[in-house]
Order: C-alpha cells, then structure tokens, then sequence
C-alpha cells in the first residue's frame, strides 16, 4: 500500500524548496565571491614565492615571517610602522569625521523636515562619484601651489616648496572627507529618532550646554554612532587610493603595501598573506567592537 | 487688599500669568491671553480637551516654550529669561523621559548632581524619596525594567527630589490601567498635601480633575472658560462647554423668562437664579428626582411626565432617558440604593421633577 504524504510532509517540502530558491541565489554568490577567494588567499599565503613572485612549492610560512618584519637583511620595522600608521589613520579620519558629524547632523535635523532629505543628499552625493577623482581634487587643493599651502608657507608652518600633500595631514583629510558620508548617515538616522522629551527632561533637570549634550543627546546617538565608527574605521583602516595619492613614501598604509605586492614588485604568497592579517585584525576589531557596544547597551544596530 | 495680593504673588511656589500667549507658526493662538494665579501649596489642574492649550501653557512654565506676549511670575520672580534648567520647577513628563542609560537611582538622583549636591548628601536625598515613593528595591534596575506604575513612580521621585516650588505634571497617569491609576491619584494627592508643594496638573480626564485638584482651570482653544474650586466648577459652571466637558448635564434653550418663570422646550420651568439674556437653563443627571407617574408629588413645580425609553444600569446608579409627552429628553441618574426591582424599565411611565434649586444658568 502506498502511504500517502501528509499534508505536513508536503508543507515541509515547500518550505525547502522555497528555501532553496530564496537563499540560493545569495549562497552562491557568497561561495563564488567571497568563500572562494578567501580560500584561494589562504592557500597563496602558505606557498613560497618564486623570483616573479608567483606562488610555488614547497608550502612554508615564510610570507608571514616577512609580514612580521623579517627578511633576509633580518628583521625590519617597516611592516609594524605602516600597520600602526594604518590604525592611526583610520583612528584619526574617524574620530574628525564623528566630530564634524555632529553638528552638521543636528544642524540638517533643525532645518524643515522637507528641506532634510536634500540636506543629507548633499552630503551622500559626492560619494557617488568616483573616489579617485575626489583624491585627485584634494592633490590640487593641498598641493604645493595652492593657496592653502601657501598659507602655510606664509605661516611658516610648511617649508617653502613643500605642499600640505603628499603627507599624514593630506591622508588624514582625504579619508575623512572620503567617509564622512558612511559616518553622517547612521549618525543621522539614530539623531531622526530621538526622543527629544529626554532633551528637555535633562533642561528641567537643570542641565544646559555640554552637560545636556553629553547626558540627554549623546547617549541617544550611540547606536548610530557605533555603526558609523565601523562604516568608517574599517574601510579607511584598509584604504588604498587616498595612501597611495595623498600619502607619499612616508605615509605608505597597508593597503598601498599590500598592492604593491601584487603589482610593482609582485609576490603573491607575501601578498596574501598581508591580506589575510588585515582580514584576522578586522574581524578581532569587529568583535571586539560588538563586545564593547553590547556593553554600552542599546547599540543592537552597531552589530554587523 | 493690595498688600495681600503683593504678598501671595512674591510666596515660594505661587505662579502668576498676566496675558499669557502662544501663537504656533500661521495658526490661531494655542493659548490666548492667559490671567491665572495659581497659591502656593495648591494642588491646581488644567482641564480641557486634546488641543485645548493646557499642555502648551504647563510648557511655558517649564519654560520648554517661550511666551509671543505676556508675562510668567514664580515665586515673585519674573521668567521672561530664565532658561528651563534655572527654573525652580520639575517636570513629569507624560512619557515618563526616564533616561534609558541611566538606573533608577541614578535617574533620580541626575538633578541633584547637575546642582552640584554631593555624593553622599545626594545619596541620602535618593534615597529618601525612593522610600517615600515605594521604590527602593527597584533602585538598581534601568527604566526598561519597569513596570508603567513604577516608571510613573521614578519619575515623580526624579521630580519631587529636587524640592521644587513648582511640580508640572503632565498627565503622568494617562498610560495606566483604571486600577492603577485610581491608587497612584490617591497616593499623589497624599505626597502633595505632606510636601506642600504647588502641584500644576494637566489632565484630559473630568473625573480625575475632580478627585485631585483644590482648584481646577477648564480650557478650550486656548482660553480660559472657568477657574474655580472643584465645587463650583463643577455644579455651577459658567457656560454649556465647562458644564459639559465636566460630566453629563441636561442643557436648555430659555426663550424669555417673566419673575422666576422661565419658558423652555419642556415647557415653563421655574428657576431660582437671576436670568441673564442668553442664558440657557442647565441641571446635573443626578440632581433629578425620578418617581412612578401614580406616586408622583403632583403638587410639586416643575414635575414632568413621560415614559422611560434607555436604562442604563451602572452599578452604583443607573441612568435613565426619560422622554416626555413633547417629546424633549430628560437625563437623570437614580442611586441604586433601593433593592433592583425598585428601578425602572424601558417603557414605564415616570415623572421627573428638577428642583428650582438645582437648576443653574450657564452661558452660551
């Protein structure tokens, strides 16, 4: 006798099957894209590198010695200092583009609710065009002739002939202008929803200027902020073109290093093994991150 | 009377507005041209419908909103520009705005530390008003751990900490359950006598204005339509909105009055009070006599006759629709206080007698 399938049988069938072709696309997407690649990237990092810089036999963890420093000349602090530089950076662009992301954010919030959305448009539009060009435009603008850096000559700030680019200060502005967006958007869509009673419960409490900011505002605009650190903070930590066209040799960061290895002077396994440290540091920050803002609480937005 | 009048305006916590005024952007005035004095120690409510202004004025006493005319005066003292966070005033606020970051403790004790109170001095005040408020178990937990009376309890300890002239609450009790709500009146009413502090009250809620306030301003568009103790607002109101918004009220038209007689729908009905042109003829449910047509007092003014067409039980009383002979309807609540077979059904002839003396004159 043939059983016939229940009706739960069936039901449990179409759920597989409509799960199959909701999530299938997307998982084939992540293996082919992501998955992949890592894999490929870790398996490129543990072979040794022939005198083109492609990756041969035997296996061996000498990229990762070279990472560390160590070469046949021994070991040299380059890698540290560009690593280090990276976090700078990264933390500086970050900690300005928060800064000037609070008052622009309540200066569009206090504007017409129908003049907002512009205001914000403003700010994301910019992004929209190539970054390259933006970091071009900031080579002229604190380049040796322009007027901001004569400024500085005139100052006495800068050594005539010298611009504000190439160098740490045209790095640092090139990666806040460049990610200001990532930071003004969650910053802004947490600062939309505030509850505005508190800013007044802190007044009628007696709270008034930076105090009120700080007790009433600030902890409201936590979550966006925690989201806007990570949209920031990662992408600059790994920024290639603002380095490479504002940073010169001095201010190198480890997405130029990285490149390099793939193009002027190749080796791949070095390459990707560099990634692959990039990678582990972003993540141990990530989690690190989401530790701290289950801490901070109500920052469930912030985790990724 | 003039040096009286000097004295209770300059007392700690008295308030008084002279022409108070607040014009939104191109809209007619949400409050307009407001004269109220307001004693120290009183516990005073702000009545109106949604809309009426009465929030809008609590705020610029807070000083959340500023005034386009007129002027503001606490404790002798001129507002006109003292910023909020100086004001010797607190606020509960109808959300609560308890700060989410913050515990209880910490919440309660934000606008002694903002002074500058120490520590310790901080901690004994805390912890003082979370006994006096029934809170102390909850003092480590955040706001999100309350319950809605808790919270409505954190925030007035956040408030009444401080020691204020002025407490502003705005309806602080409109998001809890029936039961809670009755306790918390109660036990409000109760802190306000002991602390004697002004209490300004805001409250949509007739029935609540009634059992809270010593005195009680009625509202609406902005205006002030009667300022009195509970008493006479409520059984002498001075135009058909206040008597209305207080309760139920039997409302009607008087076409001309000869002495005491005074012609109506219902037919002539005779008042104690002066007529004044215009004036409409008013009586409360409950101030109105029903009988059974056989064992009415016949020799009695002001009896009419018709027929019950709506009972509405309601426990301590029921209401009745009386329609008489013309065809007017007389509301009259009758006490229960009879064993129920002794109340009326839908169909039974009656005759309803409203006492001279009951009946009030309101304005339009």
């Amino acid at each position: 006798m043939i059983r016939e399938k229940t009706e739960i049988e069936l039901e449990a069938g179409r759920q597989r099957r409509r799960l199959m072709i909701t999530s299938g696309p997307g998982l084939i997407w992540i293996m082919l894209f992501l998955i992949l690649p890592s894999a490929l990237l870790l398996g490129i990092a543990f072979f040794s590198s022939d005198d083109y810089g492609n990756p041969v036999m035997p296996l061996s963890t000498q990229s990762f010695a070279q990472v560390a420093g160590y070469s046949l000349l021994g070991w040299d602090s380059g890698n540290i200092l560009v690593f280090l530089r990276s976090l700078q950076q990264a933390g500086i662009a970050t900690l300005v583009s928060a800064l000037l992301s609070y008052p622009l954010v309540f200066f569009i919030l206090s504007q017409r609710p129908s003049l907002r959305p512009l205001l914000l448009l403003f700010i994301v539009l910019p992004s929209w065009t190539n970054q390259v060009v933006r970091t071009y435009a900031w080579m002229e603008l604190l380049g040796p002739n322009a007027p901001l850096s004569m400024l500085g000559h005139a100052l006495g700030l800068l050594p005539p002939d010298l611009g504000m680019a190439p160098g740490s200060f045209a790095v640092t502005t090139g990666l806040a202008y460049n990610y200001l967006p990532y930071m003004v958007v969650p910053l802004y869509a947490s600062a939309e929803k505030m509850d505005w009673t508190l800013v007044e419960a802190g007044r009628d409490l007696y709270a008034s200027g930076l105090r009120l900011f700080w007790h009433a505002v600030f902890p409201q605009t936590v979550p966006g902020l925690l989201s806007g650190i990570i949209f920031v903070a990662i992408p600059a930590f790994g920024d290639y073109i603002v380095p490479q066209l504002l940073g010169g040799d001095k201010a190198m960061m480890i997405g130029s290093l990285i490149a390099n290895q793939f193009t002027e002077t190749p080796d791949w396994p070095y390459g990707a093994a560099l990634t692959l440290i990039m990678l582990v540091f972003t993540a141990a920050g990530l989690i690190a991150f989401r530790v701290l803002s289950k801490k901070v609480g109500g920052a469930e937005e912030a985790a990724i | 009377m003039s040096a009286s009048q000097t004295i209770s305006a300059t007392q700690r916590g008295a308030i008084s507005l002279k022409g108070v005024t607040r014009i939104f952007a191109g809209a007619v005035a949400a409050v307009d041209h407001i004269d109220l004095d307001i004693q120290a120690g009183e516990f005073f409510t702000l009545l109106g419908p949604s809309g009426c202004g009465k929030t809008t004025l609590l705020r610029m006493i807070a000083g959340f909103e500023t005034p386009d005319d007129g002027r503001i005066v606490i404790s002798g003292r001129e507002m006109q520009d003292v910023p909020a966070h100086k004001r010797a005033v607190n606020t509960v606020f109808q959300s609560y705005a308890l700060f989410p970051h913050l515990n209880v403790e910490q919440n309660i004790g934000f606008g002694l530390k903002m002074r500058g109170v120490k520590t310790d001095e901080r901690k004994r005040r805390v912890d003082a008003i979370m006994e006096l408020t029934q809170i102390g178990q909850f003092a480590k937990r955040s706001a999100a751990q309350l319950s809605g009376g808790q919270r409505q309890r954190v925030a007035l300890a956040r408030a009444l900490v401080n020691e204020p002239e002025v407490v502003l609450l705005d309806e602080p009790l409109s998001a809890l359950d029936a039961k809670l709500r009755a306790e918390l009146q109660i036990e409000l009413l109760r802190m306000q006598k002991r602390l004697g502090m002004t209490f300004i009250f805001v409250t949509h809620d007739q029935h609540e204005a009634l059992v809270m306030s010593d005195r009680i301003a009625v509202m609406s568009k902005g205006k002030l339509q009667q300022i009195g103790p509970v008493l006479d607002v409520y059984e002498k109101p001075q135009n058909v909105f206040v008597a209305e918004f207080l309760g139920l009220s039997n409302i009607w038209p008087i076409a001309g009055c000869q002495g005491h007689n005074a012609d109506t729908p219902l037919g002539p009905l005779v008042i104690n009070e002066p007529y004044r042109p215009g004036a409409l003829a008013m009586i409360r449910p409950e101030k109105i006599w029903v009988y059974t047509d056989t064992a009415a007092p016949r020799e009695r003014v002001n009896l009419f006759f018709g027929t019950i067409r709506e009972a509405i039980y309601m426990g301590a009383a029921t209401q009745y629709r009386v329609e008489l002979a013309n065809g007017q309807i007389v509301l009259a609540f009758d006490t229960n206080n009879q064993a129920a077979e002794r109340s009326w059904r839908p169909g039974e002839k009656v005759a309803v007698e409203l006492k001279p003396e009951n009946i009030m004159l309101v304005q339009p």
